[in-house]
């Protein structure tokens, strides 16, 4: 049992790390060409080699702990960072049958676990002893546990359509039409509000206050250098593809195929692609929306970001859960 | 009317990101707009744009003669004290005394490469090279005289 367990660990890092030097490398490419640039183009083909560079980089750098911050916490914060992005991998469905752990409270669990990774931001910054680091963790809380909610009510419009927690329920759900096409307009609606809030949760530009370059150099991780910092930045990358890993699950089928209703030979033509293609497919569809809004909006103030949250995302996603219930009653819904 | 005022907001400001995103959706989609260029590899082929400003040069013929009649133009029209030319008196072909360079000190570590003083010099004796990689290990190479040892003026240049 627990050799099992620890081969699904290693089988999870074994998959995450290298994700993070496609997501590193997509990130860079991506917003070269949305700024009308090349991008990396030295380092291997096309550059693809650069991510590995920079880590060897980051693996020799020194890893400086200030001597006034307090060094206990100041060492923790990225393992908690890490460990709290990776636990949220637990419940994921990855493709027909491939979940490390299926539990009935699935998605509970991840809405749960993902709200962790504040205490991580909030310890880096506190025991750093630096006032940046202190105001873009301050910034980080106000925000992630205002756009907790969207988020919340977002995911909640499909449990009610679904009936359960369970991941594998809310994909099996979805087996004659994905969600976002089965549940007209209020699921669309929660969908983009899914998208914006856990581009929020995920401290991602156009919401970065957390790190904030231009004004707080680093935010929360100013004072960390080499692999230490470079776990802040594998913990990003892995919420990254954990939110959008969530949006696909919950609004686009997860591993489910794309199929229309009854229309069988249609269906079984979509089935030859095999699951895990149209689990990773749908996930990176999800993660380029999220950079092409990081290369293309401008950083939100704190007012404007509370604002945002408090007057439109809330209240929106609050009728809209009405309007879901409705159609959940009347079974309005393919 | 709050409640239109309200819708407006969300409407107007759904609008303009989606704008924002259309045209760096554009961008993506279209790499022929990428405005930077490679490092220049093909050194065989390469073609430098017209305006590249590499660093200053003193064009010689192929008898060691230049142009530059030493009349510190560049040097004072140069904003950070790039140029410094250092002249001597010459007696010409009649025998008269005459003002020559001696040498002519020009410093890139110094250089912003903003052409002023090709501009201000009289006799065209200075041009903008397309140079690059002028990175070195010791700061004072990059202190250089531009006229060749033992060059002279040019015939009929004032």
């Amino acid at each position: 049992m627990i050799s099992e367990m620890v081969i699904a660990g290693v089988c999870l890092i074994l998959f995450l790390v290298p994700l993070c030097f496609i997501l590193g490398y997509m990130e860079r490419k991506v917003a070269a060409f949305m700024q009308i640039r090349l991008g990396p183009n030295r380092v291997g083909p096309k550059g693809t080699l650069q991510i590995i560079a920079d880590t060897v980089k980051l693996l020799f750098k020194e890893g400086l702990t200030p001597s006034a911050s307090d060094k206990f916490l100041f060492n923790l914060a990225p393992f908690i960072m890490v460990v709290t992005s990776m636990l949220v991998m637990a419940p994921m469905a990855f493709a027909k049958g491939l979940q490390i752990w299926d539990m009935n409270i699935g998605i509970l669990y991840i809405t749960s676990i993902s709200s962790m990774s504040v205490i991580g931001i909030l310890m880096a910054g506190w025991s750093s002893y630096n006032k940046y680091s202190l105001l873009g963790a301050m910034r980080s809380g106000a925000q992630i546990v205002s756009y907790e909610l969207s988020i919340g009510l977002s995911i909640i419009t499909i449990v009610i359509l679904t009936g359960s927690l369970r991941i594998s329920d809310i994909v099996l759900s979805q087996s004659n039409g994905w969600w976002l096409f089965k549940g007209h307009i209020p699921v669309i609606i929660s969908f983009v509000i899914f998208i914006v809030a856990s581009t929020a949760e995920i401290n991602r530009a156009p919401f970065d206050l957390a790190e904030a370059e231009q004004e707080l150099t680093a935010g929360f991780h100013t004072e960390y250098s080499g692999m230490k910092f470079a776990m802040f930045l594998l913990s990003e990358y892995i919420n990254l593809f954990v939110a959008s890993a969530i949006a696909a699950t919950l609004f686009l089928g997860g591993w489910m195929p794309f199929h229309i209703g009854h229309w069988e030979s249609f269906n079984h033509i979509m089935d030859f692609i095999p699951s895990s293609l149209w689990f990773l497919g749908k996930t990176f569809f999800i993660i380029f929306i999220i950079m092409w809004f990081r290369w293309t909006f401008p950083r939100l103030r704190v007012d404007q970001l509370l604002n945002l949250e408090w007057k439109y995302l809330l209240p929106i996603s609050m009728v809209n859960v009405l309007l879901v219930t409705l159609i959940a009653i009347m079974g309005w819904y393919f | 009317m709050f409640l239109k005022e309200y819708f407006g907001t969300i409407y107007k400001s759904v609008k303009s990101l989606l704008q924002g995103m259309k045209l760096t959706g554009y961008y993506f989609t279209h790499p022929k707009e990428i405005q930077t260029w490679e490092y220049p590899d093909n050194r065989a082929t390469l073609k430098m744009a017209d305006r590249f400003r590499g660093e200053v040069v003193m064009p010689h013929d192929e008898n060691n003669e230049h142009r530059c009649t030493g009349c510190q133009a560049c040097e004072i029209a140069c904003p950070n004290g790039t140029i410094k030319i250092i002249t001597k008196q010459e007696l010409n072909a009649e025998g008269k005394k005459k003002k020559a360079i001696d040498t002519f000190v020009y410093h890139l570590e110094l250089c912003t490469m903003c052409n002023l003083c090709v501009v201000a010099c009289p006799s065209d004796a200075i041009v903008m090279a397309q140079t690059f990689e002028h990175s070195v290990y010791d700061k004072k190479t990059l202190k250089k005289t531009l006229n060749k040892p033992g060059s002279k003026i040019m015939e009929g240049v004032e």
